[in-house]
């Protein structure tokens, strides 16, 4: 049995008397690709906001690996290795695209300030680690060729791509992915999914992501969850829950399931 | 082919070669001064200038690195001009043994004063940030005018200066090495890691949060790291100018920094030192030269009164450049050793090449 | 009685500040820009008047024009300087410095052509004289009565006409106003427009309370409107009213205390507590921004 990486129990937020999140529990094993999946508004994002501390849940608890969050605040989160990706992408878009994965590493050096300011022999060392290994990185993700350009001049597919790298710079066990087929065109998205598996391989980290690709979804998961209106309506591996009536109910009546099947 | 040299060897070249153009320049201008080829008015605008480097490169670390606008920096700046002053006044030592000491109190006391203004201004971002550093600045300033040691409205008068007839680049030689070492500093910390956090933070403070990066910390940092800058240029100022008073760091002071910023180029240290530099100098120099043209009324008469178009002038230039060059004179970019060190490589070896086939050709 | 004519005193200037207040808060409203200049609006229609009856205008042609001025000047400032950067959308930032700089434009153009010196204003209105502790209070009083009918009439237009409903949908949401068949253009134009007049408005109760003008004059005032705005809820009418009111009543406070010495430092120290601890203000609503 693989460990659990991370696990959720009764999470729920209230926006004014409004649940957006109601007692939500799930994990993740070491290892695993997980899908959290949903019709629109039905609270996946607010879940990865909860999850990364954005927002502070009115009830529940999340572990990763037996230690509770809610203490901590997001980039403690990250730096304990919960790293995200946004629906909309989030770039630094005027700085070039290594100077974006090595933001991710600040943690993993230790220079001072002062150092940093004259150059001593700590920032000369760290430095060239950090270079070396942005570079690894992006060699992986296929944008080494990149590095030096703006974030910003990137074409759509690989601002994505670069997303990622950034996320993986923090060393994360966790890997959360926010629609990352969103906007893709099939090929890109068949490119993407083998990425995905490449990074849980080399990288031994778990996955969790949201997507609405469900090709993408049902190929790529382990096992998956189903959320509509806050609530976890299903979960299972994605034969169990492609055929779940509840789930083809929550997407109008299973326009949405059976179109993707035809 | 050209050699291809590694990477840290061209920039440890271009390092020394900055610094020897540095030394140069200093040792020239100073020899210059001693030697009375720089008259009295032009050192007075040089010693102006590197305050004001100092001032607009300070700044720049907030409005450029950070990307956060802040209205009230005289404010900081008059702590350290004050704080500064009354240490040399108090003390009755030497200027020469205390003037160092006495600007880094006028930062220390300015970074103080920035931390306690930034830890709840921080907590706003864009025009409300810009807002609230007015409002404590305004409050900076009716402090001064009221403490019972700070003067009134008078301020303080008879600081002293290093600079004397026998030693007319007394203060150069403080106020040029220390701009150069703020403009050192500002470069070397925009390209370490807590440099790379501040960009990070400007750029997308929600990404920077979930990259790891303690954005409470960084924004802390690069604000009360500016406030120590212009706080040394307060003192730096106190020591050139003599008097001080609260109405010389009001909300304009701010604006004419900010000025200074924004058109070279909000996030580029060399473009916020040319155009500290050229504010500086030109109302000055307009004015002498409007003496020397007084022959033609108009003209002489304007540039003669420029203190008066000066404000008026400068505000149509922020407005114009907002409007046809939002992101001033160098945008992001640097002025640096190395493409034009790389350009003048090529150009040798471009000659050499022609030349060699010349050669052979005859 | 020294407390209530003090306390009438305040509600005077805060009356005139409310109606500064009130063009912030419109313009912040519909554009979400810090019309910095805004203040110095009430300079130009303290010097529009100053002009007029120094050419022997009679008072109506005077009051009258300077709010005609006033409003295309507004109207100019937007086409000039500001139309450019909100069709571009361009960073807050830069508008903000622009505001700046049409300020300092504004204050530095009018000491070049009046000179830097303040400018006596003769007598206005002569109102029958209404005492209050051996005090003259009418012209307190009308100032309160007129920032209170400016600020009901301005609540009609923006809730009950057509244009009124223009603006609100251009504050929610430009783009979709747009598509909604608005033009926001000319719904930002008049905005400036009615918020610089009601600027005017101002100057004339400024000119005839303190019969003087200076070119500087807007600065301190505009800071202290924009002040007013925020503690209100900027984007509310009552809240700007109510807000000038507050801080008119502050500052006589603080006259009352013999502290006047430190009321600038009193005005910015409630916005810097209002903008802590209730950036929304007191009657405004907070928007956060989306993850």
């Amino acid at each position: 049995m693989r460990p659990i990486e991370l696990q959720v129990e009764d999470l729920s937020i209230y926006f004014g008397g409004l649940s957006a999140v109601e007692g939500v529990s799930f994990y993740i094993k070491k290892g695993q690709i997980v899908g959290l999946i949903g019709p629109n508004g039905a609270g996946k994002t607010t879940i990865f906001n909860l999850l990364t501390g954005v927002y502070a849940p009115t009830r529940g608890d999340i572990y990763l690996e037996d230690k509770s969050l809610l203490r901590y605040k997001t980039y403690q989160r990250c730096q304990m290795g919960l790293a995200r990706t946004f629906q909309n992408i989030r770039l630094f878009k005027d700085l070039s695209v290594i100077d974006n994965v090595k933001t991710a590493m600040n943690r993993q050096m230790h220079y001072s300030l002062i150092s940093g300011v004259f150059r001593g022999p700590g920032f000369r060392k760290e430095e060239r680690e950090i270079s070396h290994r942005a570079h690894e990185l992006l060699e992986v993700m296929g944008l080494d060729g990149f590095a030096h350009d703006y974030a910003r001049n990137l074409p759509y597919g690989q601002q994505r791509k670069l997303e990622i790298a950034r996320a993986l710079a923090a060393k994360p066990r966790v890997l959360l992915l926010d629609e990352p087929a969103a906007g893709m065109n099939p090929t890109e998205t068949q490119e993407l999914l083998a990425t995905v598996k490449m990074i849980r391989d080399k990288f031994e980290v778990s996955v969790l992501l949201i997507e609405h690709d469900m090709n993408f979804v049902m190929d790529i998961c382990e096992y998956i969850f189903v959320l509509d209106y806050g609530r976890i309506i299903s979960s299972g591996e994605p034969a169990e829950v492609r055929n779940d009536p509840r789930v083809i109910e929550a997407y109008l009546g299973g326009d949405a399931l059976e179109e993707e099947d035809a | 082919m050209l050699k291809k040299q590694s990477k840290r060897r061209r920039r440890d070249v271009a390092s020394l070669v900055t610094l020897a153009v540095v030394l140069v320049v200093y040792l020239v201008m100073q020899q210059l001064i001693n030697a009375g080829i720089i008259n009295a008015f032009l050192r007075g605008i040089i010693n102006l200038a590197c305050i004001n480097v100092v001032a607009a490169v300070s700044l720049n670390m907030v409005t450029g690195l950070l990307g956060q606008l802040v209205l009230g920096h005289a404010g900081f700046m008059l702590v350290g001009a004050y704080a500064s002053a009354l240490f040399t006044k108090s003390v009755g030592w030497d200027l020469s043994l205390s003037l160092f000491p006495s600007l880094l109190i006028g930062g220390l006391v300015a970074a103080v004063t920035g931390l306690l203004v930034a830890i709840p201004a921080l907590r706003l971002r864009g025009d409300y940030l810009a807002i609230i550093t007015l409002g404590f600045g305004e409050i900076i300033r009716v402090f001064a005018y009221n403490l019972p040691f700070t003067g009134g409205p008078g301020g303080l008068s008879g600081i002293g200066t290093l600079t004397s007839r026998t030693n007319p680049a007394g203060m150069f030689n403080y106020l040029f090495p220390i701009a150069a070492f703020v403009i050192f500093f500002s470069y070397t910390f925009g390209t370490s890691r807590s440099g790379r956090a501040v960009l990070a933070i400007r750029e997308d403070e929600i990404a920077a949060e979930s990259s790891g990066i303690n954005t409470t910390y960084y924004k802390l940092l690069a604000f009360v790291l500016s406030a120590f800058f212009v706080g040394i240029a307060g003192g730096m100022y106190a020591h050139q100018i003599g008097i001080i008073a609260p109405g010389k760091f009001d909300f304009n002071r701010s604006v004419e920094i900010l000025m200074m910023v924004v058109l070279g180029g909000m996030g580029s240290i060399t473009g916020a030192v040319i155009s500290a530099t050229a504010l500086t100098a030109l109302p000055e120099l307009l004015r002498s030269l409007g003496k020397v043209i007084s022959n033609i009324p108009v003209l002489a008469d304007i540039l003669g009164n420029f203190e008066q178009y000066r404000m008026l002038l400068y505000s149509i230039l922020l407005i114009c450049v907002m409007l046809f060059r939002p992101k001033g004179l160098l945008g992001r970019a640097e002025i640096r050793i190395l493409p034009i060190y790389d350009r003048w490589r090529n150009w040798r070896h471009n000659k050499k090449a022609a030349a060699g086939k010349g050669g052979g050709a005859t | 009685m020294y407390y209530v004519t003090q306390i009438l005193n305040g509600l005077g200037s805060g009356s005139i500040y409310a109606l500064v207040a009130l063009g912030y808060s419109m313009v912040y409203g519909v554009v979400k820009l810090i019309n910095f200049a805004h203040g110095d609006i009430i300079m130009v229609g303290g010097y529009t008047i100053f002009v007029l009856l120094g050419m022997n205008a009679p008072l109506w042609l005077a009051v009258a024009g300077s709010i005609g001025f006033c409003a295309v000047a507004g109207v100019v400032i937007e086409r000039v300087a500001y139309h450019r950067l909100l069709n571009n959308d361009a960073p807050r930032i830069a508008l903000l410095i622009t505001a700046i700089g049409v300020s300092i434009f504004l204050q530095n153009l009018a000491q070049l052509i009046f000179g830097t010196n303040q400018k006596p204003i003769p007598k206005m209105f002569t109102l029958p004289a209404i005492r209050v502790g051996g005090m003259n209070v009418s012209n307190t009083l009308l100032n309160i009565v007129v920032a209170l009918l400016m600020m009901a009439g301005l609540q009609l237009l923006v809730n009950t006409t057509k244009i009124g409903k223009a603006m609100r949908a251009t504050s929610e949401d430009a783009g979709a106003a747009t598509l909604m068949g608005i033009n926001t253009n000319s719904v930002i134009l008049f905005t400036f427009a009615v918020g610089s007049a009601l600027a005017a408005v101002g100057a004339v109760l400024y000119s005839n309370t303190y019969m003087q003008i200076k070119p500087m004059m807007g600065g301190m005032l505009g800071l202290k409107a924009f002040v007013a705005a925020v503690f209100g809820g900027i984007g509310s009418i009552p809240g700007a009213m109510l807000g000038a009111l507050i801080l008119g009543l502050a500052e006589s406070l603080s006259v009352v205390l013999g502290q006047s010495a430190w009321m600038d430092a009193v005005v910015f120290a409630l916005l810097i507590l209002i903008l802590l601890f209730k950036p929304a203000g007191l009657l405004g609503q907070h928007m956060k921004e989306k993850v």
